[in-house]
C-alpha cells in the first residue's frame, strides 16, 4: 500500500514537521501534559500503560540527566506498523519525541532500533540531520533558551525480548538483554539508573497530533476506555494486507472487511504472544477492553492447519526466550514438545491438561512479559479449535 | 592470529572506542561494527575488547552469545536470512528455502564452502504484508519466489 493510499483520522491525517513541536512550546510543561492526560492516551505497544502518567512520574523527578528511548524493536510476528511509521512519517515519531523532552525535560533521547531494520538507519539519521538544521533538534531549539535536546540512534542485535523495557534498557548499557525486576520502575531508575521513560513509536508518533488539537479532539475517536485510533498490521489470508488506521473499538468482522478477507477461519490478534480469535467471536471488538493487541492481525482462512500456527509461535518462544527465568526457560519447549506430540498423534488428554495447567502457571511466574504472554496462543487454539486439533487426525484435518 | 593481524585488530578496537566512548554502554555498537567488519568477533577481539573497556573477557562473551546477531566463530562473507514467522511461512518460505538450499547445495545454518554465503533463519522481520522475506546483510528483499532468490544469490559478492 502507498502512501498517498493511506487515509486515518488521526495518525495519518495531514501534519507538516515541526509544527506541534511550535504549539507546544508556546504553551507550559503542565498545560500539554494536561491535554495528553485529557486525551486519556495509552501505550499503543500492547500494554496500554497511560502515558501522561509515566510522563508525569519523569518529569517530576528531580534529577539532571533524564532520558526519553522510543522503542522500535518492533519483533512481535505479524507486527510492522513501526516500519511504516519510520519510514515514511518519521516527522511525526521525531517531533513527538521533541515535545516529550520538552514536557519532561530530558536532554537525551535514543531511538532503539532493532538490527533487523538496519537498512533504515541512514535516512533516519539524515532526517535528524535535516531537523538540526532546521532548528528541531540540538541546542536552544526553535530559538527557546534552555531547551536543548539532541536524538541518538542505537541498534539492537536480533533479540526479540529487548521489546521489553527493561530489557532494552539492560541491551543498551551493554548488557544482556535479561528483563529486570521491577520495581524499581524505569520512570525512577531507569537508563544509567536516571530517570528513563519508554515509548512505543506509535505512542510517540500521536503527541504532535495531541498537541496541535487538542487532548478533547482526540478522545472523540475511539471507545471510552480506548481512546484515539490505532494501526493495526494486517497480514495474512486477505486480499489487501498492509497498515490500517481505524478507531480502536472496530469490531474484527468490520476489519476483515475492509482487507477482502474471505473464508476467515480465525484471527489472531496481538501476535504469537496474543490470542487466536474463531469464527464465533468475530463480533469482538479491538479495544483494550476487549481484544486487546499492539497493533498485530493475522488472518487464516479455512485451508490453514491452526495446529501448524500455533507449532509456529511455540518454535518461535523456544528461540527467543531470553532463559532467565525457570517458567518461561523450560516451559515453552514443554508446550512444543505437546504440540509436537498432538501432531503425531500420541497423547493423552490428561497431559494436555497439566499443559495447559503449566501455561497458566507461567502466565503468572515468568518475570516479564515474554512468559507471561507466550502461553496466550497456547491456551486459546487449543480452547477454540478443539474439534479439530483432537480430531484423532494429529491437527490435519486431512490438510 | 598473525601478529600483525593483531596489531591491525587492536588498533581497530581502539579506534572504536574512541568513537563510541570507553564505557560498557559502547560495548554492543563496538561488538557490530567488528561484527559487520570481520563477520565474527574472534576470541583475540573479545579479549581486547575487555581489555580497553576495563571488564572482564567474560562479560564479552556472554553479551555476544546473547544477541543472534553476534557470533564468535566466523560465518560466510554474506549472511542471507530468510523470515520463518507464520505470515511469511503461508506466503510459500518453503519453496524458497528448497530453493536456496539446492542452489548453495547447503543446508540452513551452513556455509559454503568458499566461506561467501552462510543461510540461516530469521524471525519476523517486519514484511509480513509483502512475504515471503529475505534479509541480505542488511538489505531486505519482500514478495521473494524461489526464481527471485537465486536472483538475488548471483548478485552477492
Amino acid at each position: 500500500m502507498e502512501k498517498k493510499n493511506r487515509k486515518g483520522a488521526v495518525l495519518f491525517s495531514a501534519y507538516k514537521r515541526g509544527e506541534g513541536i511550535k504549539k507546544a512550546i508556546a504553551k507550559s510543561r503542565e498545560d500539554i501534559l494536561f491535554e495528553i492526560r485529557e486525551a486519556k492516551l495509552k501505550g499503543r505497544g500492547g500494554a496500554g500503560f497511560p502515558t501522561a502518567t509515566k510522563w508525569m512520574i519523569v518529569s517530576a523527578a528531580n534529577s539532571d540527566l533524564k532520558y526519553i528511548i522510543c522503542n522500535a524493536d518492533e519483533g512481535e510476528p505479524g507486527t510492522f506498523k513501526d516500519r511504516v511509521l519510520l519510514l515514511e512519517y518519521p516527522e511525526l515519531v521525531f517531533d513527538g519525541m521533541v515535545i516529550a523532552a520538552y514536557i519532561i525535560g530530558a536532554k537525551n533521547g535514543i531511538i532503539y532500533l532493532r538490527g533487523e531494520y538496519a537498512y533504515m538507519k541512514k535516512s533516519l539519521e539524515d532526517y535528524l540531520e535535516c531537523m538540526r538544521e532546521d532548528k528541531l533538534l540540538g541546542k536552544a531549539i526553535l530559538g527557546r533558551n534552555g531547551f536543548d535536546f539532541d536524538i541518538e540512534i542505537r541498534m539492537g542485535s536480533g533479540a526479540y525480548v529487548c521489546g521489553e523495557e527493561t530489557a532494552l534498557i539492560e541491551s543498551l548499557e551493554g548488557n544482556r538483554g535479561e528483563a529486570r525486576n521491577r520495581p524499581p520502575f524505569p520512570v525512577t531508575t531507569g537508563y544509567m539508573g536516571y530517570p528513563t521513560t519508554v515509548n512505543n513509536v506509535e505512542t510517540l508518533a500521536s503527541i504532535p497530533h495531541i498537541a496541535i488539537k487538542g487532548g478533547e479532539w482526540f478522545k472523540k475517536h475511539g471507545t471510552d476506555k480506548s481512546t484515539g485510533s490505532k494501526l493495526f498490521s494486517v497480514s495474512g489470508d486477505c486480499r489487501k494486507p498492509g497498515v490500517y488506521e481505524l478507531p480502536w473499538g472496530t469490531k474484527i468482522s468490520e476489519l476483515l472487511k475492509i482487507v477482502e478477507a474471505e473464508n476467515t477461519k480465525a484471527v489472531q490478534v496481538g501476535g504469537a504472544s496474543g490470542v487466536c480469535i474463531p469464527q464465533s467471536q468475530f463480533e469482538r471488538t479491538l479495544a483494550y477492553e476487549d481484544a486487546a493487541t499492539g497493533g498485530s492481525i493475522m488472518i487464516f482462512n479455512e485451508s490453514r492447519n491452526m495446529l501448524h500456527v500455533l507449532k509456529n509461535f511455540m518454535e518461535f518462544f523456544v528461540e527467543e526466550s531470553c532463559g532467565q527465568c525457570t517458567p518461561c526457560r523450560i516451559g515453552n519447549v514443554k508446550l512444543l514438545e505437546g504440540v509436537e506430540l498432538i501432531k503425531k498423534g500420541n497423547y493423552t488428554f490428561a497431559y494436555i491438561n497439566q499443559l495447559k495447567d503449566l501455561g497458566r502457571s507461567m502466565q503468572v511466574s515468568s518475570k516479564c512479559g515474554l512468559g507471561q504472554s507466550s502461553p496466550n496462543s497456547f491456551l486459546s487454539i487449543l480452547e477454540n479449535f478443539k474439534e479439530e486439533i483432537f480430531n484423532g487426525y494429529g491437527g490435519s484435518n486431512g490438510k | 592470529m598473525l601478529v600483525l593481524e593483531k596489531n591491525a585488530m587492536t588498533e581497530e578496537i581502539e579506534f572504536l572506542v574512541d568513537k563510541y566512548g570507553k564505557s560498557r554502554s559502547s560495548l554492543l555498537p563496538i561488538l557490530q561494527d567488528i561484527q559487520r567488519k570481520h563477520n565474527s568477533i574472534p576470541d583475540f577481539a573479545q579479549q581486547e575488547v575487555a581489555r580497553v573497556l576495563d571488564i572482564h573477557p567474560v562479560e564479552v562473551f556472554s553479551v555476544i552469545t546473547f544477541y543472534s546477531f553476534l557470533n564468535t566463530n566466523p560465518k560466510g562473507r554474506n549472511i542471507v536470512r530468510l523470515c520463518q514467522t507464520i505470515t511469511c511461512d503461508m506466503t510459500g518460505k518453503s519453496s524458497v528455502a528448497k530453493a536456496l538450499e539446492r542452489e548453495l547445495n547447503i543446508k540452513f545454518g551452513e556455509t559454503t564452502q568458499d566461506k561467501k554465503i552462510t543461510l540461516e533463519y530469521v524471525n519476523c522481520l517486519g514484511m509480513c504484508d509483502q512475504g515471503p522475506a529475505l534479509l541480505v546483510n542488511e538489505r531486505v528483499y519482500s514478495k521473494v519466489t524461489p526464481e527471485k532468490a537465486v536472483q538475488i544469490l548471483s548478485e552477492v559478492k
